[in-house]
């Protein structure tokens, strides 16, 4: 076990933001940090928040850090922002917003770029989630802007995941038709003291009643958090673990910046954190994304071996020309490449 | 003093092809409502391909220390224009070294700062003032040069 290890163990928190460093730029050892920190971790809740730019995200996430601070509990939080495509820097704001925990350093707040060159976003997440579960955080929100597949797997890497929406305009609405209404376990209409809350409110019922996609969707849509308290926390809480049951996704109204609606926020996650609990899907879950990291983790670790390897056969272009010249084709190119590949393994099976 | 630019150690030859993405910290400190030259620098560094963590304005010394330990910077750019430096920065300083995040981080300070003062900072620990007329290309090119190597 490194140094950084044992200091980050030992609570140390210039060596969690180091390990998270490393992880971010893939740098040397960083693999066998990842795995002296596996054993370490399980213990925390996690949260993915997401919603479209100017939603926000960064202002209720740091009203729900501040609360769950209050209470004793110590936080983490992972704030991904894009950067350019062209020069790859960024400029990452999301900690202007960490105004209610200036200064407090049980509340660890870290911004990662989404560094595009870099690739694998959310194994990088992934890792930091278990750097910060490793150091004994209570509770971990990831938090990202809603808009493509590389958010929402970022996202999956959280046990209950917020999805957050302003009101009024029907582009966001439109944004959620592009996927990301199947991944909110709470919806949140922030902002919902502006004109045209109660409608989108309105509107992201009909959605989620209209739903046919959602693997674990309930008949009876969405229920209001305000109205019809969560009704899957209250009639099952005194059954045993009933697998059956379905989880509605809650819409809880939220004014971020004056604090108001972080409580019914707050109980909104509880309510599916018990729920988890209750028909064991925290389980099947973490199942779930330990099984998409090792294949995620396979294919990128193969990947790297068959550049390599394509390298050493005097790189990619030879191949185009080939292919351009036709002379061959792609799938005999690859069938060309991976020929030893198969070879090796066959052998290997064999020699069983 | 600090030794940047350690020894370089086992960095293969991979490694240093990727370039490592800088970080830096443009922090606003005290009751110094002046952010637009910091915007412009966030700016310019963003442009240089750095990530740049903005503060946001009226940061207390101990919420710069939480951003730059957090945050592992590898550059804390502290933005002061009241004069109130030679409190200021000291407690930054000291509170870098209180949570081990001073040795391999480099301190610039952008503002007015006076040549008495100047020297004062520098003997504290900071590594560079920037003042009116500094150019965009000479702060990045001394970031370049100077970023601590780790």
């Amino acid at each position: 076990m490194s140094d950084l290890v044992a200091d980050l163990l030992a609570g140390k928190h210039s060596a969690l933001a180091r390990v998270i460093t490393l992880i971010e730029n893939r740098s040397s050892g960083y693999r066998e940090i990842i795995s002296d920190l596996h054993q370490h971790t399980g213990t925390a809740d996690v949260i993915g928040v997401t919603g479209s730019p100017g939603a926000g995200k960064s202002t209720l996430v740091d009203k729900v850090a501040a609360t769950y601070r209050e209470q004793g509990q110590t936080v983490g939080v992972i704030a991904i922002d894009p950067s350019s495509p062209f020069s790859g820097g960024a400029v990452l704001g999301d900690r202007i917003r960490m105004a209610s925990n200036a200064g407090d350093m049980d509340m660890f707040f870290r911004s990662m770029s989404a560094r595009g060159s870099l690739g694998g976003l959310s194994t990088a997440t992934t890792d930091a989630v278990t750097a910060l579960d490793a150091f004994g955080k209570d509770k971990i929100i990831v938090e990202t802007v809603g808009a493509g597949q590389n958010e929402v797997d970022i996202v999956r890497t959280a046990d209950t995941v917020a999805v957050l929406v302003p009101p009024g305009s029907g582009d966001d609405v439109q944004m959620l038709k592009a996927g990301i209404l199947e991944i909110g376990d709470v919806f949140v209409v922030n902002k919902a003291d502006l004109d045209g809350a109660d409608r989108t409110v309105q509107q992201l019922r009909e959605m989620l009643q209209g739903q046919s996609g959602r693997p674990d969707s309930g008949h009876h849509g969405a229920t209001e958090l305000a109205g019809d308290h969560g009704d899957a926390s209250t009639d099952a809480a005194d059954d045993e673990a009933d697998e059956s049951e379905t989880w509605n996704p809650p819409i809880v109204e939220t004014v971020a910046n004056r604090g108001e609606g972080v409580e019914d926020f707050l109980d909104a996650l509880a309510n599916h954190g018990a729920y988890l609990d209750r028909t064991g899907r925290r389980e099947g879950q973490a199942r779930e994304r330990f099984a998409a990291e090792i294949r995620t983790l396979l294919r990128e670790d193969a990947n790297e071996l068959l550049v390599d390897e394509l390298d050493r056969r005097g790189g990619i272009e030879q191949y185009v020309d080939a292919v351009i010249e036709r002379h061959t084709d792609p799938y005999t190119v690859v069938d060309e490449v991976l020929e030893p590949l198969r070879e090796c393994l066959d052998e290997r099976r064999d020699g069983n | 003093m600090k030794t940047h630019r350690a020894v370089r150690t086992g960095m293969s030859v991979e490694q240093e092809q990727t370039e490592r993405t800088i970080r830096c910290l443009v922090a606003k400190v005290g009751l110094d409502g002046h952010d637009r030259g910091a915007h412009v620098i966030a700016r310019a560094l963003r442009d240089a391909g750095f990530e740049v963590i903005y503060s946001g304005l009226h940061r207390a010394p101990d919420e710069v220390v939480q951003a730059a330990v957090q945050e592992d910077v590898d550059v804390v750019g502290i933005s002061i224009l009241s004069g109130a430096h030679n409190t200021l920065v000291p407690k930054i300083l000291d509170g870098l070294r209180e949570y081990d995040a001073f040795d391999d981080r480099l301190i610039l300070v952008g503002g007015i700062v006076p040549d008495d003062d100047q020297a004062e900072l520098r003997g504290q620990g900071v590594d560079e003032i920037f003042g009116p007329g500094a150019s965009m290309e000479e702060m990045i090119d001394y970031i370049h040069e100077n970023a601590p190597e780790r």
